[in-house]
């Protein structure tokens, strides 16, 4: 089972199971790197229809380990779409209303051209002759994309985490093509300490001899037990203290007492290996090197000249920014700083922090007070931009 | 939202006050009350800050541009003069540093709208003259170990501030208890005495 999916994975990066669209030598993806890539692919996924005055587009920017599945199952692991709560059929984000994009990042492992993609020139997988990729290409790559459907303007971009940096780089960037952003649970900049996590897990990649200098699908191969515990590490900041306190506590795993040995004996030990198990067969180990790296480098205020208004400077989008109070990859300050960044340039912004013991997490889950947000910002927004109820 | 007829009427007269289709920042927007009458009634572009965060969550939900903020520390970030009216109602007297605050008001805002309850009006001089008590009223219904007022001024108090940091007092009102209009012809002796809430336009 899990290898079958793992295959899966691996088709998923050339083939995969949703619409793609390519780009030949004609139209190459200009990299911050300083390279070009060509030719590349992006995998996405659309829900609901455009309407004739392609006004009512709204671009979903996933996370590090997420894909364009956003609202259908999954089709690696058959799971709901990671953001099936909120995005659908007469959900807050309505697809009879909406025109939802969600493409998968470059550097992604579900169709857009990554690592684990073929490289045209040499007829093997990339993996590390891929040019490092940041935010800013994945944005580039997803403009490239919103052109194909004739879109000038989008009515929203959203996301949360790394999906919240894109929509920050959209709104630089392309102010002019975004009406409003609800980034969430993000920053304008990799914090020192998740830089060290991001670099933890990369490191237990690498030291898994199946990693083979990042050429393990030419042997066949994958380093599972370096990504199950840069997952593990990773899932840990994902979560707070007091979550797991209060799901896992110190209980024990099916046994009376202690084993004296190292076993999982422990709830938390077992749901951390299994969290990293289901993980490598559905993500690609370079892929998670790429997609960490990119945010990592990603400093919004550095590409300003220094400073985050200027980033922001006569921009006439409204944004919306939310943080969750047990965030502690990207605590409530972080949002704070840009919302502060955005009041200097004038920006019309609103700022929510919900109260939560769900950790970064809680951006994907059922969280009522978040609900409420983006549906009075996108509706307020929607009258603004002349989309009817 | 509940909102007494005292604070109706002062919310009404800050309305007033503000033109078509303005940009306004409302500091202390509570659960954005104020905000929704003048996008209702004037069609502004409206800004809020607020200190509590249920109170900007709310706003937010009902589609209100808000944002959770301090007045005493966050009013720093905007930039000069980029609203036409800055509002600061009710909330004057439970700042840390009202003069840094009114201060930053006339420097953010082309003009700044300021209401208050009148310190110095006869009920609150009574209580403490007769019954030698911190008053406690219908539109100050604290104690004084509870109440988040910690800067209470009188309006001759308030006029003096104002000159102080430079600013002019464009248009002034006074309420009466009953929320009515004191007479515009009145000395400022009386409004002080007779006014319970004040609501001052200033510019700089």
């Amino acid at each position: 089972m899990a290898a079958q999916r793992a295959a899966r994975t691996n088709d998923e990066a050339d083939h995969p199971s949703s619409p793609v669209l390519q780009f030949g030598a004609d139209k190459p993806l200009k990299l911050d790197a300083g390279a070009l890539l060509s030719p590349f692919q992006i995998a996405y996924q659309t829900y609901g229809s455009l309407n004739d005055a392609r006004s009512n587009a709204i671009l979903v920017c996933h996370a590090l380990t997420g894909d364009q599945h956003v609202a259908n199952a999954n089709p690696v692991t058959g799971k709901p779409g990671w953001w099936e709560v909120l995005i659908g059929p007469g959900k807050i984000i309505d697809t009879n209303r909406f025109f939802v994009i969600c493409s998968n990042v470059i550097g992604g492992c579900l169709g857009s051209t990554g690592p684990a993609s073929t490289n045209a020139a040499t007829g093997k997988p990339y993996g590390l002759d891929l040019p490092i990729i940041t935010i800013r290409d994945m944005v580039r790559a997803q403009a490239m994309l919103i052109d194909h459907f004739g879109i000038e303007k989008l009515f929203c971009v959203l996301g949360g985490s790394m999906g919240g940096m894109q929509v920050l780089e959209w709104a630089a960037s392309y102010p002019e093509r975004v009406f409003c952003a609800l980034p969430i649970a993000t920053g304008a900049r990799h914090s020192s300490q998740n830089i060290a996590f991001h670099e933890v897990g990369r490191q237990a990649v690498m030291a898994d001899p199946d990693w083979h200098g990042g050429k393990y699908l030419e042997f066949g191969k994958r380093p599972e037990k370096g990504l199950a515990v840069a997952r593990m590490a990773a899932h840990i900041t994902y979560l707070s203290e007091a979550a797991l306190h209060r799901k896992f506590g110190r209980n024990l795993q099916d046994r009376e007492a202690l084993t004296f040995g190292f076993d999982a004996d422990f709830q938390i030990e077992s749901y951390l290996r299994h969290q990293g198990m289901t993980f490598v067969d559905r993500f690609d180990a370079n892929s998670y090197l790429y997609l960490t790296r990119a945010m990592d480098y990603f400093d919004l205020a550095a590409d300003h000249g220094g400073r985050l208004a200027d980033a922001f400077a006569g921009t006439k989008t409204r944004f919306c920014l939310v943080s969750f109070t047990s965030d502690w990859l990207f605590p409530t300050e972080e949002s704070r700083s840009i919302v502060h960044a955005l009041n200097a340039a004038g920006a019309s912004v609103s700022f929510v922090e919900i109260e939560t013991d769900r950790g970064h997490d809680a951006f994907l889950l059922d969280e009522p007070e978040l609900f409420a947000a983006i549906n009075g910002f996108i509706a307020s927004a929607a009258r603004a931009r002349g989309l009817g109820a | 939202m509940s909102v007494n007829r005292a604070q109706r009427v002062d919310l009404d007269v800050v309305t007033n006050l503000i033109p078509a289709n303005s940009r306004v920042l409302d500091v202390g927007s509570g659960d954005g009350v104020l905000l929704e009458l003048l996008q209702e009634t004037k069609q502004v572009d409206g800004r809020g800050m607020e200190l509590s965060q249920r109170g900007v969550n709310e706003c937010v939900a009902r589609g209100l541009s808000v944002i959770q903020g301090d007045a005493d520390k966050d009013l720093a970030f905007y930039p000069d003069k980029g609203f036409d009216f800055v509002v600061l109602s009710q909330t004057l007297q439970a700042t840390r540093n009202p003069k840094v605050v009114l201060d930053e008001l006339l420097r953010i805002g082309n003009r700044a709208i300021v209401s208050f309850p009148n310190f110095g009006h006869w009920r609150v001089r009574f209580s403490l003259l007769i019954k030698g008590r911190m008053p406690v009223t219908k539109d100050l219904p604290y104690s004084w170990y509870d109440t988040p007022n910690i800067h209470f001024c009188t309006i001759r108090d308030f006029v003096n501030l104002c000159e102080e940091l430079g600013a002019t007092v464009e248009k002034a009102t006074a309420l009466d208890a009953n929320g009515q209009k004191i007479g515009l012809s009145m000395p400022w002796w009386f409004w002080n005495f007779f006014g319970q809430q004040a609501v001052f336009l200033l510019r700089r």
